[in-house]
């Protein structure tokens, strides 16, 4: 495996008395799809938290492209390349989708303190937020409000912000959550066509998906990563099994 | 709103002194510069509170610290509106960037009460100011000298230069919330959170947007002195935020026009209504209920009808 791009060293994170990630650690390699599961309540968002700046933890460091940034914040670490998505849908719902996406583009192409020229004037923002529009499979609603589009393309749209501000790894929280099996679909071909280009942590319930996109899979409960290893590893892992997929898997 | 209807209101308006004049109605002369004043005041909260979605209870503040800037400059034998009011306008921009360094570490209602909180210390530092009359205030000789052989102490003359001042305004807010920086403070009323996540540092941009806002009232601050002939404490007291708050949420919360149509509503009430019995605070109130009830987008939003979203 080449030089991981996200390592993370034995984070750790407790509100009041309740331990939510206990010294976690885990590596994610460039255009690595690497797979975070776990019950409910394991801890996995907040390890989101945590990686993506939302929150700061107790103790560990996180690095990103070889460096320390434990202590930046999230916009800043947007900036380097690491973006998340939201497990709770999480758009700007009086946005139309366009307007949307080419804020996440407008994030990192210039300044804006720009108090004169329209928006609207502004070609290259609107000509690249479609693309990512195009990419996401909302292609021709462009013009919907985000609060108005239906469950599945939310989702999309969703993954989409994270994937305009372009980000060398993208944290991915449950995006399938709440997909039908024909948006399930399309968003998995959507992330497999980004394997080698982006990063990818994904945190999933939907094992299919799971075990279809996954090079490596971590296993998080309560709070601790008890295996990581190739998707074959992680179904044969006894522990695994009892702790985890044998809730949906019974034998 | 249609196109021209801003056209046709600044035509108007324009109009109106050559009107008023002969007719003797010097009264509403002064009337109307004193609503286009407010005009601006609200559109400055507008920005702050309707477009940025920063709930600032203590705009007042930054009224009154323009307004001081004359007067105080004024008893000091500065009487250029040249220098007098760009230091209005700097000095209540950067009150407004200290104060908002600190309140825009909060949110929702501790936001509301801190700003609040500040307000009312800028208003006794006002009544502290003996010097400058503390609690009486402060009696302006005269207004600000503008040269070009313009005479502001003539209130035609002045009118047009609250009338120009305000489309200017105006002009200028249409074309900041339609530029990156618009977009930016919508979006961050709308899910900062996501902002956030997407790499804007908000924080920085609700600074900037709060300071702004600040500055401009500082401007209608300015105005008001000379609008008055005088200044005291009261231009900061925090009923004075809660009219503009009030003004704002009448002419319709993040509509360019909001601050332009509260102001012009709640002062004519205020006239109208006082004309006919002393508890013109009834009648007001009234109608605020009515226009929250029926029309909670305001006057703007129910001129311009339904919007998707």
């Amino acid at each position: 495996m080449a030089e991981a791009l996200l390592r993370v060293e034995r984070v750790a994170k407790h509100f009041g008395g309740v331990v939510a990630v206990d010294a976690v650690s885990l590596e994610v390699a460039a255009g690595e799809i690497h797979a975070l599961i776990g019950p409910n309540g394991a801890g996995k968002t907040t390890l989101v938290h945590l990686l993506s700046g939302a929150l700061a933890p107790d103790a560990g460091r996180v690095l990103f492209a070889g460096a320390d940034v434990t202590a930046r914040a999230l916009h800043e670490r947007v900036g380097l390349g690491l973006a998340r998505s939201y497990q709770v849908t999480s758009l700007f719902r009086g946005f139309t989708a366009l307007d949307n996406m080419a804020l996440a583009v407008q994030a990192r192409s210039g300044s804006s303190l720009r108090f004169w020229t329209p928006v609207a004037s502004e070609r290259a923002l609107f000509d690249e937020a479609r693309a990512v529009l195009g990419e996401i499979g909302l292609a021709g609603r462009e013009r919907v409000h985000a609060g108005q589009l239906a469950h599945g393309e939310q989702r999309a749209l969703e993954v989409g912000l994270a994937l305009a501000t372009r980000p060398k790894l993208l944290l991915l929280d449950e995006p399938m959550a709440g997909m039908g099996p024909d948006e399930s679909e399309r968003l998995i071909a959507l992330v497999d066509g980004l394997r080698a280009r982006v990063g990818v942590l994904l945190i999933e319930h939907d094992m299919d998906a799971v075990f279809r996109l996954a090079d490596r899979i971590s296993v998080l409960v309560n709070g601790r990563v008890i295996a990581t290893g190739g998707p074959e590893e992680i179904r044969a892992n006894a522990e695994v099994k009892r702790a985890y997929l044998g809730e949906e898997q019974p034998a | 709103m249609r196109r021209w209807l801003p056209f046709a209101v600044l035509a108007a308006a324009a109009a109106f002194p050559l009107v008023a004049r002969p007719l003797g109605w010097d009264f509403y002369i002064g009337f109307a510069s004193r609503i286009m004043i407010y005009a601006l005041a609200a559109s400055s909260l507008n920005l702050v509170l309707g477009y940025g979605g920063m709930v600032s209870f203590g705009h007042a503040a930054f009224v009154g610290a323009g307004a001081y800037t004359v007067a105080v400059l004024m008893a000091e034998g500065v009487a250029s509106a040249w220098v007098a009011w760009p230091l209005a306008v700097a000095l209540a921009g950067a009150l407004a960037a200290a104060i908002g360094a600190v309140c825009l570490r909060t949110r929702g209602v501790y936001f509301i009460m801190i700003t609040l909180a500040f307000a009312q210390m800028i208003y006794y530092i006002a009544v502290g100011m003996r010097a400058y009359g503390g609690e009486e205030g402060l009696n302006l000789p005269t207004r600000s000298q503008l040269g070009f052989g313009l005479d502001l102490k003539d209130d035609v003359t002045f009118y047009y230069l609250v009338l120009a001042i305000l489309a200017a305004a105006l002009y200028a807010l249409r074309r900041t919330v339609g530029a990156r920086f618009g977009r930016v403070i919508e979006a961050i009323r709308e899910n900062e959170t996501r902002m956030d996540a997407i790499g804007f540092p908000t924080y920085r941009y609700k600074l900037v947007c709060f300071a702004l806002g600040g500055a401009l009232a500082g401007l209608a601050g300015a105005l008001l002195a000379n609008q008055n002939s005088y200044v005291n404490p009261n231009l900061l007291y925090w009923t004075q935020s809660g009219t503009l708050m009030i003004m704002v949420i009448l002419g319709g919360v993040g509509y360019l026009y909001g601050g332009v149509l509260g102001a012009v509503a709640l002062l004519v009430l205020e006239e109208v209504v006082s004309g006919y019995t002393i508890h013109w605070q009834l009648g007001v109130g009234a109608v605020m209920l009515a226009i929250v009830l029926f029309a909670p987008r305001g006057l703007a939003g129910l001129a311009q009808g339904r919007r998707d979203g």
